[in-house]
């Protein structure tokens, strides 16, 4: 009964912390991945979420020929570093962040438009046992016109 | 002692009720991995869909109204203040249905009068834009200081851009961070469908060949599917599941334009420090095609605006 009765006071307090953490991810992707556009227009989009070690999150869009982009990706402090893949509509990986020594950010401009997927996954901290991290993860893209 | 034990096991029953009710509404989000495996994957490319079983979180993001807005201007079209939804609509609208579709279609007016330079069109769809932000509760999406702000650099279009870019921000992270991505949805699918009214709107017939802004338009195919998956991801509410039609209609119209792509290339352009995606595409738009396409949108989009 005691075990219950403190399950009911804890459980809420754990649901309402969940819903707390989506909402600071706004703050922490004005904070942490906005300056990373630098002199690329923020397009206003907001994807960010909260994710734990080792899952992953993806995102479609249409990048068009007019424009150059930045792709900035962020991981709450926390976290193992978040890695990011950019594959075509064939499943053809364009760019790895893994391969580029683990960068957060990636400019590109296209030929023609395409509708591209983006792959994120926060790494493993390698440390076996206890609760996984868990933390804000936020995508953000800033275009100009192509020069 | 009985009684006291019987209102304490109440209590008990109903805290549990309550955390049971919040966990089931979260799980139901777009966060949750069930909604990856059944709710999006039709009429969209299925190459691109067929693994979606690991992924805890789906985006589908669609051009922001100023990136459209900013596709419309590279394409050299001229500016066409008749072509905006009128301010004075805004008393029009007072469900969360209409006020978040015209949220998106006012930013998108706002989007291209700001990259025309337009000065109190910009003043007048800031403040339509924060009568719909404000009707639907978002708080702080567009404050009296942005407005000020917006006033003092009337005249410079990057703060101007800066200043639309946030409170676009603002509306969408609030909407999804306070479990209302029906709405979400409604403001994004309301941009997009304003921009390509507005640049389906700009086209001159005479010139539709060669016309850089057609191509533009051609490109918006790729979009109409994403749409769809986003708006299925609210399928049930009533204002999404009349909007999944009505978009339906133009994906039908977007069906009889093929788009042939050559595999993309990646090559890194080391002096400019930029990847280029190098590919040809060709399409087959017909005129007869387009105003279909053309009269489809203005039918829905003039609707909306009602």
């Amino acid at each position: 009964m005691r075990i219950l009765k403190i399950a009911a006071v804890l459980i809420p307090i754990f649901i309402a912390s969940g819903i707390n953490a989506n909402g600071q991810c706004k703050a922490f992707a004005k904070r942490t991945c906005l300056p990373e556009l630098g002199s690329y227009t923020h397009d206003g989009n907001y994807h960010a979420t909260v994710l734990a070690e080792g899952e992953e999150a993806e995102l479609y869009k249409t990048f068009y020929s007019d424009m150059e982009y930045r792709l900035s990706i962020c991981g709450d402090e926390g976290l193992p570093p978040v890695e990011f893949v950019v594959l075509d509509v064939n499943k053809n990986i364009l760019y790895s962040n893994k391969e580029a020594g683990g960068a957060n950010t990636w400019d590109f401009k296209l030929q023609s438009s395409q509708q591209l997927r983006i792959i994120i996954k926060v790494g493993s901290s390698g440390v076996k046992g206890g609760t996984p991290a868990n933390g804000c993860v936020a995508i953000m893209f800033g275009f100009k016109i192509k020069t | 002692m009985n009684r006291l034990l019987k209102i304490s096991n109440s209590v008990l029953a109903l805290a549990i009720l309550f955390a049971l009710m919040i966990a089931s509404c979260r799980s139901g989000g777009k966060d949750a991995k069930k909604e990856a495996d059944s709710a999006s994957v039709q009429g969209a490319s299925p190459a691109v869909y067929e693994d979606l079983k690991q992924a805890e979180k789906i985006f589908y993001t669609l051009p922001s109204p100023l990136e459209s807005a900013m596709l419309i201007k590279s394409a050299g079209a001229l500016f066409d203040n008749n072509l905006l939804n009128p301010v004075e609509n805004t008393s029009n609208y007072s469900t969360n249905r209409s006020m978040g579709l015209n949220l998106g279609i006012y930013t998108c007016d706002l989007s291209f009068a700001s990259l025309y330079d337009q000065t109190q069109l910009i003043i007048d769809y800031m403040n339509a834009a924060k009568k719909m932000a404000d009707g639907l509760g978002i708080l702080d999406a567009i404050d009296e200081e942005d407005i000020k702000n917006l006033e003092e650099n009337i005249h410079n279009t990057d703060v101007i851009m800066d200043i639309v870019s946030q409170t676009y921000l603002n509306s969408n992270s609030y909407l999804e961070d306070n479990n209302q991505p029906a709405i979400a949805a409604l403001v994004l699918a309301g941009g997009w469908l304003e921009g390509l009214y507005i640049s389906t709107q700009l086209i001159d017939m005479k010139d539709f060949n060669g016309n850089k802004l057609v191509g533009r338009i051609i490109d918006q195919k790729l979009s109409v599917d994403i749409l769809i998956d986003l708006l299925e991801t609210s399928q049930g509410h009533p204002a999404v599941d009349e909007l999944i039609i009505q978009v339906k209609r133009v994906k039908k119209v977007f069906d009889k334009i093929t788009l042939k792509t050559s595999p993309i290339r990646p090559e890194y352009d080391q002096s400019a420090n930029v990847t280029v995606l190098k590919s040809e595409v060709q399409s087959d738009l017909t005129s007869e095609v387009f105003k279909e396409l053309s009269a489809t949108i203005s039918e829905i989009r003039n609707n909306l605006i009602k």
